[in-house]
């Protein structure tokens, strides 16, 4: 098992090593919003003081958190579509990999596409704004697995809508959690959203990992409650886009969308 | 003993029966081909049987693991090459030959890449990305991935197609070795009657999903009455002459 899924990761790791604008891909955005969030901050604390120097802390901790979920989600969701467009996944899908071990391939992949992105980002954030993510501590490890594991489960998403609906769905790897931003309360407290929309923002694994950094950047306080919940909303949606998208495999199965997918 | 055994296989896509109640058996070592026109059936029934579409009706046993249950146990047991299903373009043959001894689990991985590379003569190309290949090389680095893991039952879809006559009849000789050496299966597809004369001790005439007819090359040759298999081939996509059943009995 470990073999195949290693094989699979191995296809993809290959590529990178020949090819620096991949190489480049990875990191540019994290380390571009970055620069562009971190000198917003410079300047409004230059212009208001200590007041809101705090609130550019939350903001870059905002940024770098947020792009831990997205680049999880793309690299996952990414790496499946280049095994499409590639049109290889006609010899994947009759070799012994099986469908669990082929995401897990994928998850791995999304760890090292995301550790690639945003360690650049959180090594800028440091150097250029004084902004030390790891001063949160070990609790910052928990911060990034709940978001790495809510990325996967809306890449599987993707993933499904593509096995469904073929290269027409494509577009949602880049677009769809961003969509799901604003209910995230990346950059300011789920209090502040109207009454109707907090339960929506309170379903999501990611609104309770940026309350649980507010927590900890301005008092230094571990919110437990929100890691718990973030846990548990986590074991749901991964558990619900695996039901997905097993589902969606056996239907592509049956369709014959397997055979056709990409074109 | 059976390699395949295929027992009253049907695909339905909406209104449209792609497989119509086939049934076939293919014994360890031999090479059987499937032969129909555009629409027959042959891609989907090669589809069928290496799990990559769920039958509508039927079932389907490999090397004595039946498709709809374990089908992955047959799978690392088997391989599959065609023109249609391309390989990573920006990885190096040897890359690519590396990535499919790993999801195939082949032991003494580089070892058997070096068998293939000799046998296959790819040594020219082998640290090129496989998107710069002639279609020849691309046809020898597809066999080389469909025999990376020694497979007793190889699945082969218009494996000559886009060749010129040189190519393909090295292609088809290798494989002529290959099956004699390993004892291995071969199931293929073709639309090449010359090809399909050579290689193949049964074949299968596939119709609008049915089989029409079937028995060895110089089975149907009698029946028929012809010289060639393309013939026999236009003959049942005509419908111009039926088989003469004295003739089978003849034969």
């Amino acid at each position: 098992m470990i073999r195949r899924i290693w094989g699979l990761m191995y296809r993809h790791l290959a590529l990178y090593r020949r090819s620096w604008p991949r190489l480049l891909e990875l990191c540019y955005w994290p380390v571009l919003n970055m620069c562009i969030w971190g000198f917003t901050a410079s300047f409004l604390a230059t212009r208001t003081g200590n007041v809101l120097a705090n609130a550019g802390g939350l903001l870059l901790g905002g940024v770098l958190l947020w792009e831990v979920t997205l680049r999880s989600q793309m690299g996952l969701s990414i790496s499946f579509m280049e095994e499409m467009w590639s049109r290889n996944l006609g010899h994947i899908f009759v070799s012994p990999l099986r469908p669990f071990e082929m995401i897990a391939a994928l998850i791995g992949m999304s760890i090292i596409r995301m550790v690639g992105g945003v360690l650049p980002a959180i090594l800028i954030a440091w150097a250029l704004y004084a902004f030390n993510l790891f001063s949160l501590g070990p609790i910052l490890v928990l911060f990034f697995i709940n978001l790495m594991i809510f990325g996967w489960a809306v890449a599987l998403g993707v993933v499904s809508l593509i096995l469904r609906h073929g290269s027409g769905a494509e577009a949602l790897a880049w677009g769809v959690l961003f969509g799901l931003a604003p209910f995230s309360a990346v950059f300011y407290p789920v209090s502040i959203l109207p009454a109707f929309i907090r339960p929506i923002a309170l379903a999501l694994p990611t609104a309770h990992v940026f309350e649980g950094m507010r927590a900890a950047v301005q008092t230094g306080v571990i919110r437990w409650d929100h890691l718990a919940a973030a846990f548990a909303l986590n074991i749901v949606w991964i558990g619900g886009a695996c039901l997905l998208f097993a589902r969606q495999f056996h239907a592509a199965r049956v369709s014959g969308a397997l055979i056709s997918i990409g074109e | 003993m059976r390699a395949i055994q295929v027992e009253r296989l049907s695909k339905r896509y909406g209104d449209i029966l792609a497989v119509d109640d086939v049934s076939f058996t293919v014994d360890s070592g031999g090479t059987i081909g499937l032969l129909g026109g555009n629409g027959a059936g042959k891609t989907t029934t090669i589809a069928m049987l290496l799990g990559l579409l769920v039958p509508t009706a039927g079932r389907i046993v490999i090397l004595g693991s039946d498709m709809a249950k374990d089908r992955f146990t047959a799978l690392a047991r088997m391989n599959f090459s065609s023109p249609y299903v391309a390989l990573p373009q920006r990885l190096t043959v040897a890359e690519n030959l590396r990535v499919y001894g790993h999801l195939y689990n082949v032991n003494q991985l580089e070892r058997r890449i070096g068998e293939l590379t000799r046998e296959l003569d790819l040594g020219a190309f082998l640290n090129r990305p496989a998107g710069q290949l002639s279609a020849g090389q691309k046809t020898r680095v597809a066999l080389a991935k469909a025999l990376i893991n020694r497979p007793e039952i190889l699945l082969l879809d218009e494996p000559t197609a886009s060749l010129d006559p040189d190519t393909g009849d090295l292609v088809r000789s290798w494989l002529e070795r290959y099956r004699q050496d390993s004892g291995c299966t071969i199931l293929l597809a073709s639309h090449n009657m010359q090809e399909v004369e050579r290689l193949c001790s049964h074949v299968l005439m596939l119709k609008k999903g049915h089989i029409v007819d079937q028995g060895s090359p110089n089975d149907l040759l009698h029946r028929y009455g012809r010289e060639d298999l393309e013939e026999v081939f236009l003959d049942i996509a005509r419908d111009r002459r039926h088989a003469d059943p004295d003739q089978a009995v003849l034969a």
